[in-house]
């Protein structure tokens, strides 16, 4: 399931969701993304996240997919926000559940590589200077590139 | 045809997209761009460095050679930075 939201979530309340009646899982494996108070050695008092309404659930559905094409997966889960977050905020929640863990972290870990270079969002962080746009990391397409087949 | 901009080309061009129509001679993306730039200075800025836009048509990541055509939805925008 993906979700694209300004609201917060609960990681518990999720998880719970997630496995709930389903004893053919044995591992949940999550990825939870914060915002951070610090970026470049400045001082964020927040980020404002930006998307494209349409292509990111879009995107996001079809990523989901092929994970689940790729990994046996009793069920996954995504959630991004967008809009103002602050420091200490979620930003992202990746959980994928298993029988056997090596597909859980495998799958999560897929996720939210092709997430950080894929789905259609961008950040602007404020800082006491204005407002800068985060730009994209040659690392995080490194990241990426190792999954595909 | 539906223009979408997203992050700083949307800051830079002012407003988060246009309906626009095109000389039939504008076959894709790069050529589309082209047309966009020379219809004003501001425009023209927004577009100045292509390498460091990315596109989709119709919600799918597309390279700069790929067609366009009327009613098709063109989006621009930086190189993404989600997660």
């Amino acid at each position: 399931m993906i979700r694209v939201q300004s609201a917060d979530f609960d990681v518990g309340l999720e998880l719970k969701k997630l496995t709930e009646g389903n004893h053919q899982i044995g591992a949940v494996a999550t990825f939870v993304g914060l915002v951070r108070d610090i970026a470049d050695k400045d001082t964020i008092s927040a980020m404002v996240l930006e998307h494209y309404p349409g292509m990111t659930e879009k995107q996001l559905a079809d990523i989901e997919h092929e994970a689940n094409q790729r990994w046996d997966l009793n069920s996954s889960l995504i959630i991004h926000r967008y809009g103002r977050l602050e420091p200490g905020d979620n930003i992202v929640l990746v959980a994928c559940a298993s029988s056997h863990r090596e597909s859980a972290f495998d799958a999560c870990h897929f996720l939210i590589d092709w997430l950080k270079t894929k789905a259609p969002f961008w950040k602007l962080e404020e800082t006491s200077e204005g407002g800068r746009w985060v730009e994209a990391k040659t690392k995080d397409d490194i990241a990426t590139a190792r999954w595909e087949k | 045809m539906k223009l979408l901009y997203f992050a700083w080309i949307r800051v830079k061009m002012g407003v988060s997209g246009e309906h626009i129509d095109p000389p039939k001679n504008i076959k894709d993306i790069e050529g589309l761009i082209h047309w966009i730039k020379q219809r004003n200075p501001v425009s023209n800025e927004a577009f100045s460095d292509i390498s460091n836009i990315r596109f989709a048509v119709n919600q799918e990541y597309v390279d700069i050679d790929h067609p366009v055509q009327a009613g098709d939805e063109i989006a621009f925008f930086p190189p993404v930075t989600g997660g």
